[in-house]
């Protein structure tokens, strides 16, 4: 395989991440690194470095689109980003040290959650039983406008999810990806934010998280130019087409075509991990 | 609320809001045509040798830092210029946190200028070779 080969094929694996992570609204960098890795053959750092850089391109394009909604929450995404890009930093630096067979178990846990979490119907949106006092001091409490008006709404536990975006970071520094999941989780679980404002605001601290990381992998070498341009142009192309079709695609089943094929991704992963083939 | 006395209108979180995707939506276009520039220019050089990415070897010093990054630039470096292009992507989500300093500021909200800095001290710490170890 020359390198017009390759790079045609981590093309096309991209556009189709990049539209499906758009269609079912979870991003869909993570499945490109085992992609990458478990298809054609390369190293995981080079995976690594590719994929996270096209998580910036993701996150970046795409909040143009959040923000005229009118959703994202800066304050609450600011505070957390202190937690997220300090366990980013924490997390390249670890990926270093940490070997490879390691690594590929780690990533297929992520998958895993992630593939549980994208067959996993949305619950109702549940209002913060408790409010927490840190969060008015940090004016973390805010609106968000809905066909009725706009609807206000109150941060719980603001310290236990500043702790679970730590984790976020970290996992996104140590794997090279966004994970949006767990900072959807942190958010909407945690601290009892709007869905709707959890995964906008998640949208908008991926970038900066990545960015984070992305300085320790440049100066690492893990950043390779020619394999890393099909990995963002290819992902920004098919976020760009998924959004277009995003209204009326069936998005249920396809959350469920993307969890399957996500678990599937885990388990080889987990498996290559193990028998040391990374 | 911001304090904004006379003609100028106050800088509310959802005007910060649209500046600030419009700037990202600008450098993500920019960096996008240069990656793509270059890597036309890489595909048409290279497109038949063989690819070596079974085995991690590293990036070559000149792509790992800003300066050979951009000492690339009047040589029309093919790969350069595309790791110039990713640069440029790095930097947006950046921007973007040095705008809210200058927003926040123009808010008068010191809190938030406060933790802004942190934020873009950890990004520039990083960015700037400081924890390649």
């Amino acid at each position: 395989m020359n390198i017009l080969e390759l790079t045609a094929l981590v093309g096309l694996i991209s556009v189709a991440a990049g539209f499906l992570g758009a269609l079912t609204g979870l991003g869909g960098g993570v499945v490109i690194t085992p992609a990458m890795v478990l298809l054609l053959g390369i190293d995981l750092h080079y995976a690594m470095g590719a994929t996270l850089i096209s998580v910036i391109a993701t996150s970046s394009g795409a909040a143009a689109a959040y923000v005229r909604e009118g959703f994202s929450n800066i304050r609450i995404g600011m505070f957390l980003e202190i937690a997220t890009t300090v366990g980013a930093v924490c997390g390249a630096f670890a990926a270093a040290k940490i070997s490879p067979s390691i690594l590929g178990v780690l990533f297929g846990a992520v998958l895993l959650h992630s593939a549980w979490i994208s067959t996993r119907a949305r619950r109702a949106p549940r209002p913060g039983e408790k409010d927490d006092p840190l969060a008015a001091r940090l004016r973390l409490n805010g609106s968000f406008p809905t066909p009725e008006g706009p609807r206000s709404y109150k941060v719980s536990h603001v310290k236990t999810g500043f702790g679970l975006m730590f984790v976020a970071g970290a996992v996104s520094g140590l794997l090279g990806i966004g994970s949006g999941a767990l900072k959807v989780v942190a958010m909407d679980r945690a601290m009892r934010i709007p869905f709707k404002v959890s995964t906008t605001t998640s949208n908008f601290m991926i970038g900066v998280t990545a960015a984070a990381s992305a300085g320790v992998y440049l100066n690492r070498g893990y950043i390779d130019p020619g394999l890393t341009m099909p990995v963002v142009l290819g992902v920004l192309a098919g976020s760009v087409l998924g959004a277009r079709l995003l209204p009326g695609a069936p998005t249920m089943t396809l959350r469920r075509v993307f969890g399957v094929v996500v678990g599937f991704l885990a388990v080889e992963m987990i498996y290559n991990a193990l028998a040391g083939k990374l | 609320m911001p304090a904004s006395p006379r003609n100028r209108p106050p800088l509310t979180d959802q005007r910060m809001d649209e500046i600030i995707g419009a700037l990202l939506r600008y450098g993500v276009m920019l960096s996008g045509s240069v990656v793509a520039a270059g890597g036309i220019w890489y595909l048409i050089q290279y497109g038949t040798s063989a690819p070596g990415y079974h085995v991690f070897r590293g990036e070559p010093e000149y792509l790992r830092h800003l300066r050979g990054i951009v000492s690339g630039i009047p040589g029309f470096h093919c790969r350069r210029m595309m790791q110039l292009g990713l640069v440029l992507l790095i930097a947006t989500p950046v921007v973007r946190v040095a705008f809210s300093v200058v927003a926040f500021m123009l808010q008068r909200d010191r809190t938030y200028v406060a933790i802004t800095l942190i934020v873009l001290a950890v990004l520039l710490f990083s960015l700037t070779g400081k924890m390649s170890g």
